[in-house]
């Protein structure tokens, strides 16, 4: 078997390393299979390499197949294009692991996942309050994603411990669950001395509906659905990333003419969001004008996606195998009719906040997120790039963008700022991206290709509009679903909004979370 | 400055005029609508709204209905940002073991004579996600709700012509 180039890289740190088995079923996905006693140092050797944060980390199930839990971390290596999975089994019996959080920060909601839903004990990580399972109602010592799981009696509950910061003049201010706003429920708790914020402490967790247990046990061509509903303003890219799983595993090879409609529609959705907040970022400082503006550019896409695609959020357009809508010349004419007249009022609208002074002076220097933290945190997607970390899945794993020179932005001061400017360049980019895409299409291809059930786990990764959507997904020879672990932006880059309002006052906490914009629904699953 | 004018000639009036499609329904014109919202709510019907676990699709098309092209507003119906000021409470999303408190305490905050509404597949009886392990039973198991609006999301038209014609039926008695 010919070891992938990674394990030479490993060795020339650790020599004494040694895998147990080196497998790579897909170009782009190499798992390693170590010793449980190597499993700490292989993850701290590729987190500094290559270098990555950890993606993913995540337990599965495996005790009626080989009686052990399975536990996977997941790295990224951009400069191969390649996914690097570090995997290792834990007995059954009073399961536990070495934590690497004290190492990798990135790793410590990961493991406090893999706590409260399995019951693994990461050992000695300093914080294992749970995440999603509220302790008010939750009951102790009971795990979900066991598949021996039983649904018993909430008792023995108790309180949520938040961290408290004490001293003389030092205010709590606590908001939510219920916002003011038309948006998702969480809690946030702000320390503040004097007006500036010195800590606030998020607890999310209370749109959690156990998504990834309902995806087990179904059939994977039947669960598209599901995954369009985990996070609704990205359901397309939710459901790509679930569909590409799905056809890694199945073996089939989606069409050309499939794989760019996908690149079009994806584009199409991140417009859409990335106005929204646009405007959303200008009536957080009052500025309502813009807003009003952006939203009926919103609107527009929104029913353009409904002409070409029958639904205003893309949903029912991915199926595993390809897409079910095709791209006439009517509808071709008709979205490059509408970019035209999308693209100047955006124009408009960017000069409206352009060359608002005050707008201006809120939004710059606020909010910063150093290039540092946001390093250590694993922040992802469109936040990293704002504070400077050159990382789109878009360029690293280009596939269909590869025909339109994909040009990734990236700003460095990491403030509001930067955040709208990201915005800014991103929708400019997605347009003429889709301009170059539509030029591609041939006049009709072959849509789907019809799957067959298999075995396996694979990788689907897609860079939506926050950042990298992950899932990872095991099946059974059924076809059935053994565990389908998501991974959504919004799950690190809350650890980011955080460290971000720190300093700032609690009047620009909105401004700041506008312009994250995070999922709630998305993080908590 | 000249830039905005010139757009707002060119563009003129952006939001749609519903009535039209509506009056075959609910055969009501929104002016008359409005003075009967004024007649049962005193001056206008305020909202709250309270996402128990939806996936923001829902949110997402009720904050549609209000921009300027579907304009909820003109028909004297405003979304609030707390309870207190509110007559309805639309919820949208599965329940949430983790939402429950949260909702039954927003709608004790209510002051009285209030209704509930949900919103979107899920809200009804769970939806897509009625056998998940942290999913409790619908809405209305737990607050008396007095109108569904289905669709999953339903879309800013259909959120505005079912609230209209629940209110008509319910302000002509």
């Amino acid at each position: 078997m010919a070891s992938p180039e990674i394990v030479a890289r490993i060795k020339k740190v650790f020599p004494d390393f040694k895998a147990q088995s080196v497998c790579q079923f897909y170009a782009e996905e190499v798992v390693l299979k170590v010793e449980s006693r190597d499993f700490k140092n292989t993850c701290l050797i590729l987190h500094k390499i290559l270098p990555s944060p950890v993606m993913m980390l995540f337990a599965c199930d495996e005790s009626k197949k080989r009686g052990s839990f399975v536990i996977n971390c997941v790295f990224v290596d951009f400069k191969n294009s390649q996914w690097i999975i570090v995997s290792m089994d834990i007995a059954q019996e009073n399961p536990f692991f070495d934590t690497l959080a004290k190492s990798i920060h990135s790793a410590s909601l990961f493991e406090r996942e893999i706590w409260e839903m399995f019951g693994i004990e990461p050992k000695k990580n300093p914080d294992l309050r749970r995440l999603r399972l509220h302790d008010e109602v939750w009951p102790k010592r009971s795990y979900p994603l066991r598949k021996d799981f039983k649904l018993t009696q909430a008792e023995n509950l108790s309180d949520y411990k938040f961290a408290r910061v004490e001293g003389e003049g030092i205010l709590e201010v606590p908001v939510g669950p219920v916002h003011a706003g038309i948006i998702g429920p969480g809690h946030f708790r702000f320390s503040v001395a004097g007006e500036p914020i010195i800590n606030l402490e998020l607890r999310l967790g209370f749109t959690h509906r156990g998504v990834e247990k309902l995806f087990e046990d179904k059939l994977y061509t039947d669960v598209v659905g599901l995954s369009e509903c985990v996070s609704g303003d990205s359901s397309f890219a939710h459901s790509l990333a679930f569909t590409q799983a799905s056809e890694k595993i199945s073996g089939v090879t989606v069409s050309a003419q499939a794989s760019i409609l996908r690149a079009i529609f994806l584009e199409l959705e991140r417009m859409y969001n990335h106005v929204n907040d646009i405007g959303g970022i200008a009536v957080d400082v009052g500025f309502s004008f813009p807003h009003a503006y952006a939203l009926i550019i919103k609107e527009a896409i929104l029913q353009l996606n409904e002409k070409l695609s029958g639904n205003r959020y893309l949903r029912k357009v991915n199926v595993v195998g390809g897409v079910t809508q095709d791209m006439d010349e009517t509808k071709k004419r008709l979205l490059l009719d509408s970019l035209k007249g999308i693209k100047y009022d955006f124009n408009e609208l960017v000069q409206i906040l352009n060359s608002s002074v005050s707008f201006m002076d809120r939004v710059d220097t606020t909010g910063v997120l150093r290039r540092k933290t946001a390093e250590d945190l694993g922040v992802v997607g469109l936040v990293a790039r704002a504070s400077g970390i050159p990382t789109d899945l878009r360029k690293y794993f280009p596939g269909v963008y590869n025909q339109a020179k994909f040009k990734m932005m990236t700003q460095e001061s990491g403030d509001v700022l930067a955040r709208l400017r990201v915005r800014i360049s991103e929708f400019e980019e997605s347009i003429r991206l889709i301009e170059v895409f539509v030029s591609k299409l041939a006049k009709s291809g072959e849509l789907k290709v019809i799957p067959g059930t298999k075995g396996g786990s694979a990788l689907g990764y897609v860079e939506g509009w926050r950042g990298p959507v992950l899932y990872w997904l095991e099946t059974n020879p059924a076809g059935l679903i053994e565990r389908c672990k998501i991974v959504g932006p919004s799950f690190l880059n809350w650890q980011g909004l955080s460290y971000a309002v720190l300093g700032d006052i609690i009047p620009d906490f909105p401004l700041c979370n506008k312009s994250f914009n995070l999922s709630y629904s998305g993080n908590d699953l | 400055m000249i830039s905005i004018l010139k757009t707002r000639i060119l563009k003129g009036v952006v939001t749609r005029h519903i009535d039209s499609k509506l009056t075959g329904q609910i055969g009501l014109s929104g002016n008359e609508l409005k003075s009967l919202i004024k007649k049962r709510f005193g001056r206008s019907l305020h909202i709250r709204e309270v996402d128990t676990g939806s996936c923001g699709a829902c949110e997402s098309e009720i904050i549609s209905a209000n921009n300027s092209i579907y304009d909820l507003q003109r028909f004297g119906i405003n979304f609030v940002a707390s309870p207190r000021h509110a007559d309805c409470l639309l919820v949208t999303g599965p329940v949430s073991k983790n939402m429950l408190i949260a909702l039954k305490k927003t709608y004790e905050a209510m002051p009285e004579p209030k209704f509930v509404i949900t919103c979107g597949d899920c809200a009804l009886d769970g939806g897509l996600f009625k056998d998940s392990y942290y999913v409790c039973e619908g809405v209305r198991d737990i607050l008396p709700v007095a109108l569904h609006i289905p669709g999953c999301p339903p879309s800013p038209l259909d959120i505005i012509q079912v609230l209209l014609t629940f209110l008509r039926k319910n302000t002509q008695r």
